[in-house]
């Protein structure tokens, strides 16, 4: 009961400090505003210009960094917890990599639109994710050997998307470029409200299936004996963890290493013994906040959310490393 | 050899501007009467070709060294984040201290290399596991990548010297980038060359080598220079090219067994040939403009790395 309660009030305290740094992120930029100032901002229309500045310019971008967060860090959390695997998350995995590969595709080869570069971004990354995993695929899923197939398809991939870029036409190409970056810089009202759909809707399914999750951590049959049918369950949640990386993918474009850390950071905060879902959302928002005011606010013009997120995760990736070879 | 004959040959052959073989022939020889056809060939295209030897020879057998001294069968300098880290140090001193010239940017090249490849090696801990000292050296690149990616949008002046160099290219390669470095690639190549015994050795375990009388601090030492001198100059001329490093040395196994004196003659060899046909298919593959070779290596080369993973049990060599 005791760990219970560690990990409900580790959870609640870090979604209260998403909250706080999304509000501090809304009262910066070239119109300064004070913490007060801001909630006054957004709960009172009569605030004139303060109301327009938080509300309709700042909001959304705010809005939908912690939405991406959320997803992807339950997306990580899901993907983890199925491969059995801390590598396993989806951008590990060529997930994004691929996704912008299916989007380049239906940009520039059959000239789609937003809407096809959506799907086309949702089957290059299952493929990616597809093939990597199969021929990762040995007797079963050895950690680093994945990561290392996915290094090697990621790479393959990259190349694939230069090639891409390089043969479309400029218009086309730039637009396709900028996608790729991964940059809140054009996330609009709508963006968020699809994001919080998404969200809500996956997590009203994982309500359903949760459960099964933490048996399936178990393995095969000791959840089977516990009565979970375990295809199905594995299923849905494949399913769930797909959707939630993949719209923010094809909403912002690839942003690395939060599905990654996020979950391990939940874990480590909560000392829960699964992968915690709500903690892996307050971490993933509360990291992808942070690092696009980083990338607004802190660098030069210019640089993408994307690029400061890889740098937080590698450095990351760094440190369990060296952790682990210290412990030897 | 003659391979490496024939890619310089239609390397010098193969552009954008057609010429027939026999006004190449002429420009190089100098009997040319057409001054246009003697700058492309002598002035673009030769420079190109020796720039690409150079990197290929620098990067195979930097692979080849890296290979042998971590008895790792994933080892590149690529993959392990040598080069990120040669360009990322390039990138500060274009960036913050304004340095430029292929003279001013070397330096930072090879002390980029150095730390890097000293940092990688200290987390991923040569010998444990091979494929650990993959995901620190990936890792390690990919932070230093989008540091440098950072820098280099954030200064415009910056950006404008290093984007095409960024992606891996021999576009626009001329004397004045290749030259430099010829000095440079040579001494790695013959400090490779005089640690080929203790080489020998150390595949056999630290113990055995020690046994031999293989001295393993000093091969270390002398490794790590070498591979710093062949990473740092290939990629001050052409930025970061991955999977040259790691493909080669493995060919070379494949076509003269493990002795060390062997496979680093042949990779030197083998490794302009992969470059220089990654040059030639770049430079056709698109209908105008080019792709940079680091684009075509990298899509060649992934293959490889997969199969290697897939093949062995991911163990020391």
């Amino acid at each position: 009961m005791n760990t219970l309660l560690r990990t409900r009030a580790a959870t609640t305290l870090l979604l209260s400090v998403a909250l706080v740094a999304a509000i501090v992120m809304l009262g910066l930029g070239d119109y300064p505003m004070s913490v007060p100032q801001v909630v006054r901002a957004l709960v009172d229309p009569s605030t004139g210009f303060d109301h327009t500045v938080v509300v309709e310019w700042r909001l959304p971008r705010v809005v939908s960094a912690l939405l991406v967060g959320a997803c992807l860090g339950v997306s990580g959390a899901i993907f983890q917890s199925l491969t059995a695997n801390p590598l396993g998350s989806p951008d590990v995995i060529g997930f994004s990599t691929g996704a912008y590969t299916g989007a380049l595709i239906a940009m520039t080869v059959l000239g789609l639109g937003l809407g096809g570069a959506t799907v086309g971004a949702i089957v290059g990354g299952l493929g990616t994710a597809a093939i990597v995993y199969v021929l990762a695929f040995r007797q079963g899923v050895l950690g680093f050997r994945l990561v290392v197939v996915g290094v090697g398809v990621t790479a393959m991939m990259s190349a694939l998307n230069t090639w891409l870029l390089m043969r479309a036409q400029l218009e086309v190409a730039l637009g396709a470029a900028i996608w790729g970056a991964g940059s809140f810089s054009l996330t609009n009202a709508t963006d968020a409200w699809v994001l919080g759909g998404t969200l809500l809707l996956a997590t009203a399914t994982l309500r359903a299936v949760a459960p099964s999750l933490r048996q399936l951590e178990l393995g095969d049959d000791t959840s089977r004996a516990h009565g979970v049918r375990v295809e199905p369950a594995r299923l849905a949640l494949l399913v769930i963890g797909v959707v939630l990386v993949a719209v923010p993918t094809a909403l912002v474009g690839p942003i690395a290493f939060i599905a990654l850390a996020a979950p391990q950071v939940a874990a480590r905060i909560t000392r829960s013994a699964g992968l915690p879902l709500i903690a892996s959302a307050a971490v993933g928002a509360l990291v992808l906040v942070l690092a696009d005011g980083v990338a607004q606010h802190a660098l030069p013009g210019g640089v993408p959310v994307g690029t400061v997120t890889v740098v937080i995760g590698g450095c990351y990736l760094v440190w369990l490393l060296a952790a682990e070879t210290r412990r030897r | 050899m003659s391979a490496l004959a024939a890619a310089a040959a239609v390397s010098i052959a193969v552009g954008a501007e057609t010429l027939s073989v026999q006004r190449v022939i002429e420009a190089l020889s100098g009997a040319s009467d057409d001054p246009t056809a003697t700058t492309i060939v002598r002035e673009s295209r030769v420079p190109r070709t020796v720039a690409a030897i150079l990197v290929g020879a620098g990067l195979a057998v930097a692979g080849a060294v890296i290979q042998a001294m971590t008895r790792n069968p994933l080892a590149d300098p690529g993959i392990l984040g040598v080069s990120a880290g040669s360009a990322f140090a390039v990138a500060l001193g274009v960036g913050f201290l304004g340095v430029s010239g292929t003279l001013g940017t070397l330096p930072f090249a090879f002390a980029g290399a150095l730390v890097t490849a000293v940092a990688v090696f200290a987390i991923g801990g040569s010998g444990t596991s091979s494929a650990r000292l993959v995901l620190a050296g990936v890792a390690f690149g990919a932070v230093l990548a989008g540091i440098t990616r950072a820098i280099v949008l954030s200064d415009p002046k910056a950006f404008n010297t290093m984007r095409a160099w960024n992606a891996g290219s021999l576009e626009g390669r001329g004397w004045e980038h290749a030259a430099p470095v010829i000095a440079f690639v040579l001494l790695g190549l013959a400090m490779a060359m005089a640690i080929t015994p203790s080489l020998n050795a150390t595949a056999l375990g630290d113990d055995t080598a020690r046994a031999l009388g293989a001295r393993l601090l000093r091969t270390r030492v002398v490794s790590l220079l070498s591979i710093t001198l062949l990473a740092g100059s290939a990629t001050a001329v052409a930025g970061p090219i991955v999977f040259v490093g790691l493909m080669i040395p493995h060919a070379a196994r494949a076509l003269v067994g493990l002795d060390q004196r062997w496979i680093i003659g042949v990779s030197a060899v083998l490794g302009p040939v992969l470059v220089l046909a990654s040059d030639i298919l770049g430079r056709i593959a698109l209908p105008n403009g080019e792709l940079p070779v680091g684009v075509v290596t990298a899509f060649l080369g992934a293959p490889v790395l997969i199969a290697i993973v897939r093949r062995r049990q991911v163990v020391s060599l």
